[in-house]
This record gives C-alpha cells, sequence and structure tokens, in this order.
C-alpha cells in the first residue's frame, strides 16, 4: 500500500515535469490524487479566457446588462426589510436593518451564483471535454470568477449604502481581501463538488436550487448569529459560511458575530471540502469524456 | 537512433455498458461505495455491466516526422485511440508516451461559441487548442486571411453561413504548430472548395516534418497523405505498415468474406457481398473501369414483393442512389423461390465522380420489413486524370459525373472550318 502511494507520488511528478523534449505520459491513474496542471502559464491565460467567456456571453443581447447584478441582492434586501424585519421583527443589533442584511447578501449572492454556476460549467461545455484536452478543473474556476464582476458591482453599492446611511470606514475594511478570499474558495470547494457530480448523476442539478434555498436560511444572511441559542452555537459555527458572513458584517459595518474559533472551524470544514471536492473531480475526471 | 514520436504499449480501453439508465443513480454508487469502499476508491465499481473493449492490446510506435492513416471499419476503435492520445478520455490499461508539443483536431470548431464575435473565437477557440496569445496575436492576420471571412471578423459567428464557421475553425485549427498532430476525419464536413482546402493544407504540414496520426475513411485522403498506416478492427491492431499494404488488407477484410450468422428465421439472407473487378474483390476503382457488385444470396421460403437494394451514400451520409434488381427482372417482385442466387450489378464506367462512398445492400421488403443488410462495404474511386473529384481537385463536381448529350445550332458569322455533320459555332439569336 505505501508503495502505491509513493509511485503515485512519483509518477505525478514526472508527469508534470518539464522534459528537455516536452514528454506526455498517458496511463491509466488508480488511486486518489489531485488534479494535475501541466503549462501553468498557458492554463492561466486559458482560465482568464474562459472567465471572460462566460460573462460576455451572459450579458449580451440583454437589456440591461450587468445591472442584473445589483438586482437580485436589492431584491432581497427590501423583501427581508420589510418581512423579516418589520413584520417579523428580526433584529439587526445596532446597524440600520437594510445595510445590516445587504452586507451579507453580496457575498451571499456570489456564493449562490457561482456555485450554481460552477454545477453546471461542465455539462455546459460537454463539447470541449469531449473533443479537447486542458484541465477539466478550468471549467468551474472560470464559472466561479466570473461572478467576481457581478461582486465588484454589488460591493460599489454597498459602498454607497454606507455613506447613505454614515457608516463609518474603519480598518476592519483591511480584512476584505482575505474575507473575498475566503468566499472565492468556498463556493469552489461546493462548486466542484457539484459540478463533478452533476456530470455524472443528472439529478443533482434539481438539488441544487433548494439546496441553496436551505443555506440561505441556515447562514446568517438575514438576521445575526448571536440569535442561535447558545446550545447550538458550536453546530451553526460548522457552516463556513457563518463565519464568512459575519465577517464581512464584522469588516464592513464595524459590528458582527465574528469569532476566532468559529473561524478555525470554518478554515477546517472549508479545507476539507475544497480538498474532498478537488480529489473527487479528479477521479470523475479521468471518464468524464465517457459519461458527459 | 531518434526516438520515437509516439509510443503506445498495449494500449486498453473498456467500456461499460449499462442496461436501462444511461445516467448513474447516485443512491446506486453510494450503497456501492459503503458497502465496498476500497474497490470504490479504485474504481473497479460494484455493479454488473457488460465490458466492451473498445481498444485492446495496441502496441505500435511512430517515427518523428511521419504521417500515419488509421483506418478500419466503422467500431473498429479508431476515435477511441485517438481520444486516448489526444488526452479526452484515459485508457484502462496500457501506456503511450509522445515526445513534443501535441495538439489535436478532433471535430471542426471546437470551443467556438455562437454569441462571440470571429475574433473572439479565433481566441478561445486558439486557447483551447493549446495556442498561447502571442501566438494567436501574431497569427491573427494569416488565420482571418486563410479563411476568407476579413469583413464578419467582428460579428457573432451565429451568424455566419455554416460555410464560413467551418473556415474560420479550420483556419485556427490550420495554424497549430505542433510536433504532433492528432486528427479525426475533419475533412467529413464543408463543401468541396473546403474540403480541398483542408487536404492541400494537410499536405504541407505533413511535409512540414510534422508527426502526424490521421483517421480517415477516405482512402483517397489516405493514399495521398500517409506513407503508413494501422489497421484497427475490434479494437485490436490487424496489420501496420506501407499504405499500399495496408490498404489492401482492408479491402481484403471489407469484401464480405466474413461471414455473419444471421437467425435462420429470416427468408432471405445475403451470404456474401462484394465489389469486384473482372471477378476478383476489389475496393478502389478508377473512373474509367465498370464496377460490379456482386450478391450472394440465399432464399429459404417463397417470398414475395422482396427486393434487393442497393444504397450508395457519401462518406458523410447522404445517400446519392439507389438500384434494385426488380428494376431489371420484376417478375421477382412476384415470386422468389427457395435457392442460392448470385447476382451482379454493373455501373458503367465513368458514372460515378472520384471518391469515397458507402454502399449498403438490403434484402426487403417495401417499406420496412427487412430481410437482411449489409452496410459495411466501402468504394473508392479514383480518377487518373484528375478531372473531377468529390474531393474538390477538379472541375467536376458532383457524386454522378454523367456524360449528356449536347446539341447546339446557330450560325458562325465567318466560314466555319467544321464539317457539317458537327454542329457549328455562333452566336446564338
Amino acid at each position: 500500500m505505501p508503495e502505491r502511494i509513493f509511485s503515485t507520488i512519483h509518477d505525478a511528478a514526472v508527469d508534470m515535469s518539464p522534459v528537455l523534449a516536452r514528454e506526455t505520459i498517458i496511463r491509466p491513474r488508480p488511486g486518489l490524487s489531485l488534479p494535475r496542471l501541466d503549462r501553468p502559464r498557458d492554463r492561466a491565460e486559458l482560465l482568464l479566457l474562459l472567465a471572460w467567456r462566460d460573462i460576455k456571453v451572459r450579458y449580451k443581447q440583454t437589456l440591461l446588462g450587468a445591472t442584473w447584478a445589483l438586482i437580485q441582492p436589492l431584491f432581497l434586501m427590501v423583501v427581508f426589510a420589510l418581512f423579516l424585519h418589520q413584520l417579523a421583527g428580526v433584529p439587526s443589533g445596532n446597524v440600520p436593518y437594510p445595510i445590516f442584511v445587504y452586507a451579507a447578501l453580496v457575498p451571499w449572492t456570489f456564493f449562490s451564483q457561482a456555485v450554481t454556476g460552477g454545477a453546471s460549467s461542465l455539462i455546459l461545455s460537454s463539447n470541449l471535454i469531449s473533443k479537447v484536452y486542458f484541465p477539466r478543473i478550468l471549467l468551474p474556476v472560470a464559472a466561479t470568477l466570473s461572478y467576481l464582476l457581478d461582486f465588484a458591482i454589488a460591493m460599489i453599492v454597498l459602498v454607497a449604502m454606507m455613506f447613505y446611511y454614515r457608516v463609518p470606514f474603519t480598518a476592519g475594511l483591511l480584512w476584505l481581501p482575505a474575507l473575498v478570499l475566503m468566499m472565492v474558495l468556498l463556493a469552489l470547494s461546493l462548486g466542484v463538488w457539484l459540478a463533478a457530480l452533476n456530470a455524472r448523476y443528472r439529478d443533482i442539478r434539481y438539488a441544487v436550487p433548494f439546496m441553496l434555498q436551505g443555506l440561505l436560511f441556515v447562514s446568517p444572511v438575514a438576521y445575526s448569529a448571536g440569535l442561535v441559542p447558545h446550545r447550538w452555537q458550536a453546530l451553526y459555527a460548522l457552516n463556513p459560511l457563518t463565519s464568512l458572513f459575519e465577517g464581512f458584517r464584522l469588516s464592513l459595518l464595524g459590528s458582527g458575530d465574528f469569532s476566532l474559533p468559529g473561524l478555525a472551524l470554518a478554515t477546517g470544514v472549508g479545507a476539507v471540502l475544497l480538498i474532498g471536492g478537488l480529489v473527487y473531480f479528479d477521479r470523475a475526471e479521468r471518464t468524464l469524456a465517457d459519461i458527459i | 537512433m531518434t526516438e520515437a514520436a509516439i509510443r503506445a504499449d498495449g494500449l486498453g480501453k473498456v467500456y461499460r455498458i449499462r442496461t436501462g439508465r444511461s445516467y448513474g443513480r447516485l443512491t446506486e454508487s453510494l450503497s456501492n461505495a459503503v458497502r465496498a469502499p476500497l474497490r470504490s476508491i479504485r474504481g473497479l465499481g460494484g455493479t454488473r455491466n457488460e465490458q466492451f473493449w473498445a481498444l485492446r492490446d495496441l502496441t505500435f510506435e511512430v517515427p518523428p516526422g511521419q504521417v500515419m492513416g488509421v483506418i478500419g471499419r466503422n467500431g473498429a476503435g479508431k476515435s477511441t485511440l485517438l481520444k486516448i492520445l489526444a488526452q479526452v478520455t484515459e485508457p484502462t490499461e496500457g501506456k503511450a508516451v509522445l515526445r513534443g508539443k501535441v495538439g489535436s483536431l478532433l471535430e471542426v470548431g471546437t470551443g467556438f461559441h455562437p454569441e462571440l464575435t470571429g475574433r473572439d473565437n479565433v481566441f478561445l477557440s486558439g486557447a483551447i487548442l493549446g495556442m498561447r496569445g502571442s501566438e494567436i496575436r501574431q497569427k491573427f492576420d494569416d488565420i482571418v486571411s486563410f479563411a476568407g471571412i476579413e469583413q464578419f471578423i467582428d460579428t457573432p459567428v451565429k451568424r455566419y453561413s455554416s460555410g464560413m464557421y467551418v473556415r474560420l475553425a479550420f483556419a485556427v485549427a490550420a495554424h497549430l504548430d505542433t510536433d504532433i498532430l492528432i486528427i479525426d476525419e475533419v475533412l467529413a464536413v464543408g463543401d468541396m472548395d473546403f474540403q480541398r482546402r483542408c487536404l492541400n493544407r494537410m499536405s504541407e504540414i505533413s511535409t512540414a516534418g510534422r508527426t502526424v496520426v490521421f483517421v480517415s475513411h477516405n482512402m483517397a485522403a489516405i493514399h495521398r497523405l500517409c506513407e503508413h498506416c494501422m489497421l484497427l478492427d475490434h479494437g485490436r491492431l490487424l496489420t501496420s505498415g506501407p499504405t499500399s499494404q495496408v490498404v489492401r488488407a482492408y479491402v481484403e477484410q471489407m469484401s464480405g468474406t466474413a461471414v455473419r450468422s444471421r437467425p435462420q428465421e429470416a427468408a432471405i439472407t445475403l451470404e456474401q457481398v462484394r465489389l469486384t473487378r473482372n471477378g476478383r474483390p476489389e475496393v478502389s476503382f478508377s473512373n474509367e473501369e465498370p464496377i460490379s457488385l456482386e450478391i450472394e444470396y440465399t432464399v429459404r421460403d417463397v417470398v414475395k414483393r422482396a427486393l434487393l437494394g442497393v444504397w450508395f451514400s457519401t462518406i458523410d451520409g447522404t445517400v446519392i442512389m439507389s438500384a434494385f434488381d426488380t428494376d431489371q427482372f420484376p417478375q421477382l417482385l412476384q415470386a422468389r423461390l427457395p435457392g442460392t442466387y448470385r447476382t451482379e450489378m454493373r455501373i458503367p464506367p465513368g458514372f460515378l465522380n472520384a471518391g469515397s462512398y458507402q454502399v449498403r445492400v438490403v434484402a426487403y421488403e417495401h417499406p420496412k420489413h427487412v430481410y437482411d443488410d449489409r452496410d459495411d462495404l466501402v468504394l473508392d474511386v479514383a480518377d487518373p486524370s484528375g478531372e473531377s473529384g468529390t474531393a474538390g481537385w477538379g472541375y467536376r463536381v458532383g457524386p454522378v459525373v454523367p456524360r449528356f448529350d449536347w446539341q447546339m445550332n446557330g450560325q458562325s458569322e465567318q466560314n466555319s472550318t467544321l464539317s457539317p455533320a458537327a454542329d457549328q459555332l455562333g452566336r446564338s439569336r
């Protein structure tokens, strides 16, 4: 058994190392491994092209173009503000409810769109997959990255709202890049799983919308994490989105139920999901062209 | 001694044929994973399915700079081999080593998206095929002029005619600068002019010293481009060597000597179907000679209203003509009596244009009751004069090239030197 693991690592190293006359070795790869990336510079170029393709195609021939990026979070904000805050009395602490919920809706919208896009990324490019080789992992990554444009636009509106509600700009904002990275990685970890699963079991795509619906309410988007009773807090923190959204709130608005143990838990869960997803994706990739 | 550009060792690929649903069920896989986790991880799977070996024990070498053709019947495993070499799918066993940069063309227009402009698609498709951004920028003008669509480069590709689309797609592929090229029947699409340019371009590529693996049913193209060939059958390598030798082996294989086991209750069975020249089985003919199709069949019971039909199609599947033995012998419609028969259909010389055709023979009762069916026959017609060809190298185009009767009248204004028997040249009123 150890020899098998060693030879797998060895083969992976040989496959990736650039030999003088570039050599490609094709053989079955049993066991588990991470997706291989040959020629990283070329693949990075291709990744950006694929993301740009997704963006361009999404907004071509649309009436409102990229303003659609705003409508979803704003609409949800209004609905939540009216029904959950005004009607049902969900509190928002010392921050006005609209911006309280919007600060979490912006990363949430990215997450749900990126996961949905990632999940269908392989199916949509099935014609490519069956005809030409490139590391298939580029597809869900490109789909995820393409929603960063929408995210950026929604963030601009958020900044405008911060002016409107007179929320002070604090040093907490310096944490935003790290939070954005966490957001992208979390979306990727789920998206990669779903992409591979969806290619194999076509009924997955029906599960995605209501799974996301559930996640929307299980995560502290419309309400604060502090609302959760104490004895459920630990379980609640197992959801990495909890730390993500409260982190956004803390960074942008200065108040959020963010804790370091929660972050540690989120990082652990996220890492397991991501690595597991990449391994499963790599396994599925080997016979992808045969089943897609 | 230089190393082989491509070396394959015991390559094999198995497909599992699921009876029933073609997509997996999550519950099934999950229960397998729980019951036998290690086997599941190793990818062996627990479900009982039929196994189909598309490729088995394939070992060969292609030296650098050689153009290797891959021929064989439909289902022989040619496309599977290309997919494995192009790394689109993984082999089940064996190993292949490719030295040098690899480019693959398994389809025309890989990576094209209809909503994007021609310009965008050139970059996208080029990148997907493996070209660097800088390389594409450098070659961009060449690509566009090769395709001849300078005017339309900035309109969305969905507005292109199919000819423009295919020309642009091929133009991108034609500028792939790799050491090894894997090509699958790209020539089967497009009009004749396009096919001719494809062939010319591929000629250029092969003489430039690149290693090419080329799959085709078009024997004319194979003869023209490949010095060596491999013949595959049922996933195995039957023979490989110089093209003429391997094509001869292919011909012999195709001449219907394989015995098909048919359910004995069929009232008519086709025992042997083959193309012949002077009684000898052949697959390649010159367009100056007659082509014979010999059919041996057995009738078991008295059948009425049965026909022996022959259909000819071009390589892309378009049926161009059909013929029936009852055209000559209508009395067979009344009854065919039990016995063994041999019938021969003759196509006169100079009728079929140069090119490759698929021939299908069916014994049936119109419209649907089929007694027996053979559709794996390939006919190759060559034109030594180079005037004609469905591959578009000459001016006589179209699958059939009849010589019709032309009548002409009119008065020449000068004194004609033609004999009175010939029609005179002149301008018509």
